[in-house]
């Protein structure tokens, strides 16, 4: 919202500077978002008297002028037709910004065709100040050598813009502007009350109301003999200062009154209309409006109207072809409106309207929108002499529908939809028949009122005492009975509890909160005293939960081992997800920032691997990316797990002293050390060659507890995922689902260690060397040598893994070292073969192997 | 028979030999041949028996005496030996220390983690645990039950990201903001209640300045007593904390908010340093975070009588508070996982923030 301090004045008597205004304004809650003043861009600029201007030898549309100014007499060269001796001008030193031509003159003279020329006299256009640029401007009045041409050219009232925060239309008008800000003590409402001007004769236009829920109260009057035209210099300045642009008085006058009342109108050329003004719903219907054929009929008559109205050629030859009369063919082409329920709006656009909208309509055409847009034949012209003028209330929410329906953005569609004041019917149209009369001349008729009014908003029960309740200010009754007046609230009764009558322009206030609000507001939120929260009594637990910690101590763990943490989208393009199972039922988004964003991950590995690429292209070697974030399974709360990825490439860089290519087995362990950071039990995950069709399906695999619950998978990606997602190389990753990893038994009574059973004997290590067939998993065999006598053997690792010669065809050979522990004495060697002898049993009877001879 | 004469000769002779040997092979042959079981000294000591008591008075100590002092000049001739052995094969193990070492990759946590720790360390102090929510979100919990109003202008100052209609018709979103956190809690907790819910937030904006998906963090106190005082209070506390700053001056200013009543935005003065700012000085005022009195309707809709229970609430940019802190100047880096940007603004993993040895 938009107003300059001029117009502010108009409702406010204050002496308060523009700077004070703004403070103000913001600490009442009208943030200021932007001042602009327009004697700051011109304050170069002085009023200069040109004591000569004879032409120039060289040049016959020159002339050199002399030229007294601030800084003593100057030689200018000048273009100027109307340059002439004992005229004021404008003058701009050298090296000066001419705003309105965006250049800066040379800080040098410059010589013009031989002459040297300091300095510059400006035309209107130059300074922004207008649109004359045919010759300088020639300023009337006594005005000073020196003087600010801002003040020279009346342009120093300053433009404010501020945000209307969507609780308070009233700030959409200057009027309730003003009232906030004499609530808060910057001057005294001096909002004029406009003069009710008598009919003379009856409204002969009859209002029907057909929907009061979309418009239930709508005021007509009917104004004859105006003298429509330009509007005068104050009201065009007003409106051209916060971005309007002039139309014609008339319409230049709703214009006004929406933005100095918050009141918006609409004055329709009575020669246009009919008898009878209906408020209704739309007739159309949707999917006949949208049906090929029909838009081709409006486009034919739309074209038909356009070049009938135009005139001309054109016109003529389309009226010949037809062999019909003028007025025929527009009658059809209207027609062809009518029967759509259609019509063509102020913005050029054509519109149909649906039954969920409310139109403006007389017995044949719709004439506009209620409350959104007018239409733009029965709009008023330069040559209008009867006019009716509507003032009407629409239902809020009725016109947001219309609004976005539409898609048309006006300033009645951004009052209404908030809420105009239901009480100004009276005001607005009186307001805007005195202005009309005034500006444009012409007969009044009666009003003619057709509805009701919506009721006032409920009175509010209002304990003092909840000022202090909610804020902590502990104000007096009389403070809060004057801020609520001041504020246009009516109050009644000064004890504990006041009865409050919330004002028709004040429907944001429902409940004894926003009172609160207001009082606070006024008073200022800066009288409210800081204090700091007291602490909670007694000992409190660690406020981060087990899923928090999860992953705080899986993303440390992996930055150890060398990955920097990513924060990618958590949305992906739904090729790209089914590449990865697909993307969940229900997390399709119905209107994507881009089309490669338009579901919702199942997966984080997607951006991990994109971005992975994208470091590569810029020549990083060797990148490792991790993300600990979200990933999608279905649209319920429950969908959303908590996932740790990571990805590197296979690289093996190069090194003096010799390197290894990464390989599954890195990512195997980057996922453990994440799961282990993350308290899951390592010891008891299974690997399997189980992951699924986007990771390589001889190099990846499963980290699971038990059968059922996988915590991660891990590996090379597969070839042809990474060559749809355009990454090049080979990759390994791990994706791992923090929310599988079970959580600790109930909590120990204490924290206090079970004591350290640290075996006194020497341990045993025996190997062993089996041939087994290659499809046997190592760790199958591992478990079998563990659980051939659990008491004794603690530990069995592989240490070597041999196919090839020496080894027949299919089978591998495995090496393992077991270790034995004696518990209570040293172990006999018959005692230490016999607990070999289980081991080989147990692992040939598992996975069918031999021990090597 | 020897006398102490042949003694001293001997001892002269061996100690000579010791000193002469050249290798411990020769050392080990000395030895045996002086002190081996036919050695010359325990030759010599066996013949004592044959003395009478006054020789041998005189020669036992004698004997003994050479045989230790011969012993011991082989064990230290060994020593040295040995020492010039070692220091033989240590020169010839000689390596280039300049050589790099292997590469020891580190990775870096991200900036935005960093500053949601921070958050958890300063708001844990002051009783806070951190709640979530989930970023699929039905209409209830993102809007109406924050009092935006089916068809209220409000609702369209969110940019809001819609799912695609379900069979019933109903649209889940993505949640515009953390807020959805509040209904969740107080819907599931008794008060008091202390939460701050960082979190991912989406909003269907994409510019300099904006990003479809960004980080918010909310708060929210419940209570009986719970004032906007205590609400100016908690967070001049939070920001001096978090700023690492003793004076943070703060102006509180009315705005609107659908869930908040009374409601403020707070802002902080400021100056600029470089891509970061200093707060606790300079002469601008910065729009910081959003804040109010938690609605009577929010109260009421999960369930608590307004009248009993108040509290507050406020939410504000976690990657602006990370941009404000430590100075990366661009949003959009904040989600372009540049490893280069990330090693930059990222932070040690072996760094964990906390008030014993500091946020960062």
């Amino acid at each position: 919202m938009k107003f300059t301090l001029s117009w502010l004045k108009a409702h406010l008597e204050t002496e308060a500077s523009i700077d004070d205004i703004v403070e103000a304004m913001t600490m009442a809650g009208l943030e200021v978002e932007h001042v602009d003043n327009p004697a700051e861009a011109l304050s170069a600029f002085t009023v200069a008297h040109v004591i000569s201007a004879e032409k120039h030898p060289d040049a016959d549309k020159l002339k050199v002028c002399t030229v007294e100014t601030f800084e003593g007499t100057k030689q200018i060269v000048c273009g100027a037709p109307n340059a002439h001796a004992g005229m004021k001008a404008v003058y701009a030193p050298l090296g000066t910004y001419i705003p309105g031509a965006d250049f800066a003159l040379d800080r040098k003279p410059r010589k013009i065709r031989g002459i040297e020329s300091h300095g510059m006299l400006c035309s209107a256009k130059e300074l922004n100040a207008g649109e004359d640029h045919d010759g300088i401007i020639d300023l009337k009045g006594d005005w000073a050598i020196g003087a600010p041409a801002a003040e020279a050219l009346g342009a120093n009232d300053p433009v404010i813009d501020f945000e209307v925060t969507p609780n308070r239309p009233d700030w959409l008008g200057v009027d309730g502007i003003a009232r906030d800000l004499a609530a808060a003590g910057l001057g005294k409402v001096i909002t004029p009350a406009p003069k009710q001007i008598r009919g003379a004769f009856p409204c002969p236009i009859e209002i029907r109301l057909e929907w009061p829920e979309a418009c239930p109260v709508f005021a007509g009057r009917y104004i004859r003999g105006v003298k429509n035209g330009p509007s005068p210099d104050w009201l065009k300045r007003r409106l051209e200062a916060i971005g309007l642009r002039p139309i014609n008085i008339l319409a230049d006058i709703t214009n006004f009154v929406s933005y100095d009342r918050c009141r918006p109108l609409h004055v329709y050329d009575a020669g246009k209309i009919g008898q009878t003004i209906v408020a209704r719903r739309g007739k159309g219907d949707d999917q006949v409006w949208n049906d090929h054929s029909t838009r081709e009929r409006v486009a034919t008559a739309n074209q038909t109207i356009d070049i009938l109205e135009a005139g001309g050629d054109p016109a003529r030859v389309l009226i010949e072809k037809s062999g019909r009369s003028k007025s025929e063919l527009l009658e059809e082409a209207w027609a062809v409106f009518d029967g759509l329920d259609a019509f063509r709006a102020l913005d050029g656009k054509t519109y149909w309207a649906n039954p969920e909208q409310c139109v403006i309509a007389d017995d044949r055409h719709i004439l506009g929108f209620g409350g959104v847009m007018g239409g733009e034949e029965s709009g008023v012209t330069d040559g209008t002499v009867n006019v009716f003028l509507e003032c009407a209330w629409f239902d809020p929410e009725i016109t947001r529908a219309t609004g976005r329906a539409t898609g048309i953005e006006s300033d009645a569609r951004y009052r209404f939809e908030r809420g105009v004041d239901t009480g100004s019917i009276e005001t607005g149209i009186d307001l805007a028949t005195q202005l009309i009369v005034e500006l444009c001349g012409g007969e009044v008729s009666e009003i003619r009122m057709a509805g009701e009014a919506p009721s006032a908003p409920e009175p509010i029960e209002f304990p003092v005492s909840e000022v202090k309740r909610l804020t902590g200010l502990d104000l007096p009754g009389g403070i809060v009975t004057k801020i609520l007046m001041d504020l246009g609230f009516g109050v009644a009764g000064s004890g504990d509890t006041l009865h409050v009558e919330v004002p028709t322009f004040r429907r944001d206030c429902s409940m004894k909160a926003d009172l609160v609000e207001e009082i606070a507001r006024i008073h200022g939120y800066n009288r409210i005293e800081a204090v700091s929260l007291p602490k909670l009594p007694g000992r409190r637990e660690p406020t981060a939960t087990e899923g928090q910690n999860r992953a705080r101590h899986a993303r440390r763990a992996l930055a150890v081992r060398g990955y920097h943490e990513a924060v990618t989208w958590s949305f992906c393009h739904r090729d790209q997800a089914a590449l990865f199972g697909g993307h969940g039922k229900g997390l399709e988004l119905a209107n994507p920032i881009s089309s490669d964003l338009d579901v919702m991950r199942p997966t984080a590995l997607i951006h991990l691997l994109t971005a992975l690429q994208e470091n590569a292209d810029k020549g990083i070697e060797d990148p490792r990316l991790f993300e600990a974030g979200p990933v999608y399974l279905t649209d319920k709360p429950d969908g959303q797990r908590m996932a740790v990825s990571g990805v590197r490439y296979c690289a093996a860089g190069r090194h003096w002293a010799g390197t290894r290519e990464a390989d599954l087995f890195d990512a195997k362990a980057d996922a453990i050390a994440a799961l282990e950071a993350a308290g899951a039990p390592v010891e008891s995950l299974q690997a399997a060659a189980e992951a699924r069709n986007w990771w390589h399906p001889g190099r990846s695999g499963v980290l699971r507890l038990g059968p059922k619950n996988v915590l991660a998978e891990f590996g090379e990606l597969h070839p042809r995922v990474l060559k749809a997602l355009g990454v090049e190389g080979r990759v390994i990753g791990f994706e791992i689902l923090l929310d599988g990893i079970p959580s600790p038994k109930k909590k120990a009574e204490t924290k206090a260690r079970p004591a350290l059973d640290r075996a006194g004997l020497t341990p045993v290590k025996r190997d062993f060397a089996f041939l087994v067939d290659s499809a046997v998993a190592a760790d199958t065999l591992v478990r079998a040598a563990k659980g051939a006598d659990k008491a004794m053997i603690t530990d069995v690792s592989v240490f070597d893994v041999y196919a090839g010669k020496g080894v027949p065809e299919g089978q591998v050979s495995l090496a393992i070292e077991a270790v034995i522990q004696p518990r209570e004495k040293t172990l006999t060697d018959k005692e230490i073969d016999s607990v070999a002898a289980k081991i080989v049993a147990s692992v040939e009877k598992a996975t069918g192997a031999i021990l090597r001879g | 028979m020897a006398g102490p004469g042949d003694i001293d000769a001997l001892k002269t002779e061996l100690l000579s030999a010791v000193e002469a040997a050249a290798d411990e092979a020769a050392l080990e042959a000395l030895r045996v041949e002086a002190l081996g079981k036919k050695g010359q000294i325990s030759l010599m000591m066996r013949s004592l028996g044959q003395m009478s008591p006054e020789e041998r008075q005189t020669m036992g100590p004698a004997l003994n005496g050479l045989k230790d002092t011969i012993g011991e000049a082989i064990a230290a001739k060994k020593a040295a030996l040995e020492d010039a052995a070692l220091d033989a094969r240590l020169a010839t193990e000689r390596a280039d220390v300049t050589l790099p070492i292997r590469p020891e990759p580190r990775g870096k946590l991200h900036p935005v983690t960093q500053v949601m720790e921070e958050l958890a360390v300063i708001f844990s102090d002051m009783g806070f645990t951190v709640a979530e929510g989930p970023d699929v979100e039905d209409d209830f919990h993102n809007f109406t039950a924050l009092n935006f109003p089916e068809g209220h202008p409000a609702r369209d100052t969110h940019d809001t990201f819609f799912m695609k209609p379900r069979e019933d018709g109903s649209q889940m979103v993505l949640r515009t903001h953390t807020s959805p956190v509040q209904i969740r809690t107080m819907m599931t907790q008794k008060p008091p209640i202390r939460i701050i819910a960082p979190g991912r937030v989406y909003r269907c904006d994409w510019d300099q300045t904006h990003t479809p998906m960004f980080h918010q963090v909310e708060g929210l106190v419940i209570d009986k007593g719970a004032h906007m005082g205590h609400l100016k209070g908690i967070l001049m506390d939070f920001l001096a904390a978090f700023f690492e700053t003793d004076t943070v001056e703060a102006q509180f200013r009315p705005h609107h908010f659908p869930f908040t009543e009374p409601s403020a935005e707070m802002d902080v003065k400021y100056s600029r340093a470089g891509d970061a700012v200093k707060i606790g000085e300079g002469d601008s005022w910065m729009e910081i975070l959003g804040c109010g009195m938690v609605h009577p309707n929010v109260i009421r809709s999960c369930g608590l009588d307004p009248d009993e229970y108040q509290g507050f609430a406020w939410g504000m940019g976690v990657d602006r508070l990370a941009m404000l802190k430590y100075g990366a100047p661009d949003l959009r880096d904040y989600f372009a996982n540049d490893t280069r940007w990330l090693a930059h603004y990222g932070f040690s993993p072996l760094l964990q923030a906390n008030l014993a040895t500091g946020l960062s």
